[in-house]
């Protein structure tokens, strides 16, 4: 059976204010299942790109395609084509403080399923159980600005999954989180991927992608994708890195030194 | 020899001008404005003053048990059959009764009674001084200047006092002992809007937020502040803080909208609402509600 196109995008640009570009013809095809991960330095459009993919951006040119459907403002208008969207595709903001508007982390965690239509019942089921999930539940009632950086991303990650998306697009997950958080992030990515979950990654942190990666695109600082492949061809070209500032020397000469 | 390393240039510590040494800057320092300290103070102050209060509402307690919806309402009916009643010994039995709920609560009488009548005297002070030489009525006491207290004017003041007094200490029980979030949810019973309740809420994390990104950028200023500051350099320093945190605020919010729309929103809250009533709610509403009909009853 041939996977189902998830995303398509064809020859895509964007600008911010139609003059700063963000994105510069950037074509990618992403099927069901697969765990991409999209690297790239600071400022090189991973993050536009998410948006991209997640309906809240559109492009000043070329065609973006979600699950086969071209995607446009026009489109998102029809309130069942935007629930069908919304409740397929979650997206988790870089900065967790961003995402977290609710008063209490319960609120948090209900808003998307309210919003997108699910009864109360099925609606605090879903709560309990992402919260369990996510191991969480002692913070129900916090507010979200008084937890620490691990926790909010706990909750960030709950408020998603309550969707039970088909899709997780993670901007900068491992950002400003200590190592066990990390390391409990990864395992928590690659749970989503045995069961089938599509999962977009965009990030600049070569250990997370060589963990979760099935496929990787590389940007470059002009906003380009300059490679793709799997993660053994990319992770070790390391001109490729280097020249998109992914890896300083010094790490470089590290990883040389590990691999001889 | 020790070196310092700034941008990737080593300097030689022992060729920094005197100026720039910290041991040549403590008779400068006293100079400093103050505007730096009394911003970075009133901001940590804030800030301590809303981890304290949380840190209230999380002891076990009278009010702390209840319903949110049920403190809202009982806290409304008490705050009504003040303002209706026209007399003294109610409206101080209220008083009173409010101390012994906050005693209740886990708040202490000491630090109830010094939060409201700190902050008393600047506000109602201003209003109630008049109010006691320029009503008119039976002399009571005359002072030096020709000034008479009327006996009018004293009771004009009473009421004015108490009834404000109370009042805050009324307001103040219910903020000290329930999360704001809370309370924001429980407007609900009120009948205010969803998406009402989701902006107040809004505001009041986002300006939490910012204070700390404000306290932040204060600290990193202080941080590199040496020597005297004069006032013209302050307030340029205050302005750029300012503008810096309105753009970081304009940007915070299309952002946050975003967030909003990936998750569903469109333009309509829909909320859990997930309090339940208890038998106690029950009992204690109707306790109140009697308490606040018999305080109208007598004090009319």
């Amino acid at each position: 059976m041939i996977p189902e196109i998830v995303f398509e995008l064809k020859q895509v640009s964007f600008a911010y204010d139609g003059k700063q570009p963000a994105l510069e013809n950037i074509n990618l095809t992403v099927t069901a299942g697969e765990c991409l991960v999209i690297l790239g330095a600071n400022g090189s459009g991973k993050s536009t790109l998410l948006k991209l993919l997640d309906g809240l951006y559109f492009p000043t040119q070329g065609t973006v395609c979600a699950f086969g459907k071209p995607l446009s403002e026009d489109v998102l208008r029809d309130d069942d084509y935007n629930f069908a969207f919304r409740r397929r595709i979650g997206l988790v903001f870089q900065d967790s403080d961003v995402q977290l508007f609710s008063p209490s982390v319960l609120d948090e965690v209900a808003f998307a399923p309210l919003q997108l239509g699910l009864s109360r019942a099925e609606v605090s089921q879903r709560v309990d159980s992402a919260l369990t999930t996510l191991r969480i539940e002692k913070l129900r009632d916090r507010a979200p600005h008084r937890l620490s950086g691990g926790e909010k991303r706990r909750v960030a990650l709950a408020s998603v999954l309550t969707l039970n998306p088909d899709v997780w697009l993670l901007d900068e997950p491992t950002t400003g989180l200590d190592p066990r958080s990390q390391s409990w992030l990864t395992e928590f990515i690659l749970e989503q991927r045995e069961i089938g979950k599509t999962v977009i990654t965009a990030t600049h942190d070569l250990d997370i992608a060589e963990k979760i990666a099935t496929k990787i695109y590389v940007f470059d600082e002009e906003h380009h994708i300059v490679a793709s492949g799997e993660p053994s061809e990319i992770l070790y070209d390391h001109e490729l890195l280097h020249r998109c500032n992914l890896v300083h020397y010094h790490l470089e000469a590290a990883q040389q030194s590990k691999h001889n | 020899m020790p070196r310092n390393q700034i941008d990737g240039k080593f300097l030689d510590e022992t060729k920094l001008k005197p100026d720039m040494e910290i041991t040549s800057t403590p008779k400068h320092r006293h100079k400093q404005s103050h505007v730096l300290e009394h911003t970075l103070h009133g901001i940590s102050e804030t800030l301590e003053r809303a981890l304290f209060a949380e840190e209230i509402s999380t002891r076990p307690g009278l009010f702390q048990s209840l319903d949110p919806r049920v403190k809202i309402i009982s806290v409304l009916a008490l705050l009504v059959s003040v303002s209706l009643s026209r007399s003294l010994l109610v409206i101080a039995g209220i008083y009173l009764l409010t101390l012994i709920f906050g005693l209740a609560s886990s708040i202490s009488a000491g630090f109830f009674i010094k939060r409201v009548w700190l902050a008393l005297p600047f506000f109602t002070g201003m209003i109630i001084l008049p109010a006691l030489f320029i009503t008119p009525g039976p002399a009571l006491l005359h002072l030096p200047l020709g000034l008479v207290i009327t006996s009018t004017g004293l009771t004009t003041s009473l009421f004015l006092l108490l009834r404000v007094s109370t009042s805050v200490s009324l307001t103040l029980l219910l903020i000290l002992t329930t999360p704001w979030n809370v309370v924001l949810s429980a407007l609900t019973v009120l009948h205010v809007p969803d998406v009402f309740i989701l902006i107040l809420g809004m505001t009041y994390r986002y300006i939490y937020l910012l204070l700390h990104t404000a306290n932040d950028m204060f600290l990193s200023r202080k941080s590199r502040v040496v020597g005297h500051v004069d006032g013209a350099e302050d307030r340029r320093m205050m302005a750029a803080i300012s503008g810096t945190l309105l753009s970081k605020s304009l940007n915070m919010s299309s952002e946050v909208y975003l967030a909003m729309q990936s998750r569903g929103f469109r333009g309509t809250m829909i909320t859990l609402k997930p309090f339940k009533m208890q038998a106690r709610d029950w009992v204690w509403l109707t306790i109140i509600l009697g308490v606040a009909s018999i305080s109208v009853f007598l004090g009319r």
